[in-house]
């Protein structure tokens, strides 16, 4: 039973990263059309941003949550001005190239600059240690993790369900040229939901900073479960992007307690069990056929 | 009010619309009539600046409009019902019916869509398109009344709906013309039009072959029944 807990936190806090990111994946891909490839390497950005300036300006953790993300914001605006906006008319696949591309080249960039032996990051001491919770020690960490997210999570949905922006996007994400005929400025939209989908991949990197190996290549790995994600919660989904994410973090923690080997095999089962079941994901709609 | 000069339009090398010249005044109910492919549809998607392979001009109210984007038309003042009623499923009835920003000074209020729509008031809150279908087309046209467009362009609103939803939207179309509003109504229910339109043109093969004022129009019906082939 403490056990169980144990891994349910821990599964809950890896998934916590997952959610997030995914979230972005899905806002991009539902008003852009974008599988945006790069959503991994922008995660090792948000990480790596927030070690640098740990080390060179002393900025703490707290500051880094804020900062970050900002500055992931304006430069997934400049990716879509300077970059994405160009091959938008095109088939989706080379934009799928293009950020495939821009991955390999954010990290390599980084390994020259900082090497791939992993930067150092030392979390607050307020966040140190366990709480006991049922006679569990459980992490400070994963559950500040945990709590940011749902907080984010909750945060997203609200705007999306609440407010005039998230209709728009709403509207754009399902009928993009009906929304311009109703007198909606699609294209303006483009930009600003591009960056606020990186920036989200960025603060799970900045989350994630205490917790795992600062390198170049940890959004590698993180892109591929990514994908798995948002297949299973459903592309475009915003609801599935974030069950889909603690889903898969839960399924992680799990199958590393009690069958290491299998651990990462079993995500893929997961989403081929999905994909049988439900070909669109768990709240993905269905392509309507014209 | 709406002004069509010698719109011709193509897909790839296939033309699907010859030289149409075409007005709409205030408060006038224009119908296109014509079988399928005759260039209907891609006439208003002309008009709205969804097709932009074309050649012509388009002018609402004396202002050239012909090469703005889609959503500054809609703001100039053209108000589209599309064929498949074009209602949001990720949205509320009210959230369908709030998203098209105003553009005039006549729109509707959401407390006047309510009155006239009782069925969309009471089901504001839902899903757009767990709406019955007549009801869908009520609420595309109310969307459209909302914005306060001047011109409303409608594609095939009777089509599929039992008559007395027809008659309904009859209605709205006699309502809307006598606030000022001109209508191009695209139909292919020959008595439909007549019940409700000034004027008529005649679309076939991309060409509008005539111009019938609506007297002509109900006495040459069963000719044109058969010219249709309906």
């Amino acid at each position: 039973m403490n056990a169980v807990l144990q891994y349910t936190v821990q599964g809950l806090a890896a998934g916590s990263f997952y959610a997030l990111a995914a979230l972005g994946l899905a806002v991009i891909f539902g008003v852009l059309g974008v599988v945006n490839f790069a959503h991994g390497a922008f995660y090792m950005l948000g990480a790596v941003a927030a070690a640098v300036l740990l080390d060179t300006v002393g900025m703490s953790l707290w500051l880094a949550l804020i900062v970050v993300p900002l500055l992931m914001l304006v430069f997934g605006m400049l990716v879509e001005r300077l970059l994405v906006r160009w091959l938008l008319p095109l088939d989706p696949l080379y934009n799928l190239l293009l950020t495939f591309g821009l991955t390999l080249l954010l990290v390599d960039l980084v390994k020259r600059r900082y090497g791939v032996s992993g930067l150092p990051y030392e979390r607050p001491s307020a966040l140190d240690g366990r709480v006991q919770l049922a006679g569990v020690g459980l992490p400070v960490y994963q559950l500040f993790v945990i709590g940011v997210a749902l907080l984010v999570c909750l945060g997203v949905w609200l705007l999306m369900t609440r407010t005039r922006v998230g209709m728009i996007v709403r509207a754009a994400t399902e009928r993009p040229e009906l929304a311009g005929a109703l007198g909606i400025n699609v294209g303006r939209w483009v930009t600003p939901v591009f960056g606020f989908g990186v920036a989200l991949a960025g603060l799970a990197g900045v989350l994630a900073a205490p917790f795992r190996a600062i390198t170049a290549e940890m959004g590698s790995d993180f892109i591929i479960i990514l994908f798995a994600v948002v297949v299973i919660g459903g592309l475009g989904s915003i609801v599935g992007a974030v069950v889909g994410g603690f889903l898969v973090g839960l399924v992680e923690a799990f199958g590393q307690a009690y069958a290491p080997t299998f651990a990462q095999v079993l995500i893929f089962v997961l989403m081929a069990v999905v994909v049988l079941a439900r070909p669109a994901g768990l709240f993905g709609r269905e392509e309507a056929t014209a | 009010m709406l002004e069509v000069e010698n719109l011709s339009a193509w897909y790839g090398e296939a033309q699907a619309l010859r030289e149409a010249t075409l007005s709409v005044a205030e408060g006038e109910v224009v119908t296109l009539v014509g079988r399928n492919g005759a260039g209907k549809t891609t006439l208003v998607r002309c008009l709205m600046g969804l097709h932009k392979h074309l050649t012509g001009s388009v002018r609402l109210d004396g202002r050239d409009i012909t090469t703005l984007p889609a959503h500054k038309r809609a703001r100039a003042g053209l108000g589209w019902v599309q064929d498949d009623r074009g209602i949001f499923a990720n949205l509320s009835v009210e959230e369908n019916l709030l998203l098209p920003p105003r553009v005039s000074e006549s729109a509707w209020t959401l407390e006047q869509v309510y009155d006239a729509f009782p069925a969309l008031g009471s089901r504001r809150r839902a899903g757009g398109t767990t709406l019955s279908g007549g009801e869908q087309q009520m609420l595309a046209v109310a969307r459209v009344l909302r914005t306060g467009a001047r011109v409303l362009l409608l594609d095939e609103p009777s089509e599929g709906l039992a008559p007395v939803i027809v008659a309904q939207i009859g209605d709205i179309v006699r309502t809307a013309k006598q606030s000022g509003i001109g209508v191009l109504l695209i139909e292919q229910n020959v008595r439909f039009a007549a019940t409700v339109a000034d004027r008529h043109y005649l679309l076939a093969q991309g060409r509008l072959v005539e111009s019938l004022d609506n007297d002509e129009f109900v006495e040459r019906q069963d000719e044109l029944l058969e010219h249709l082939g309906i």
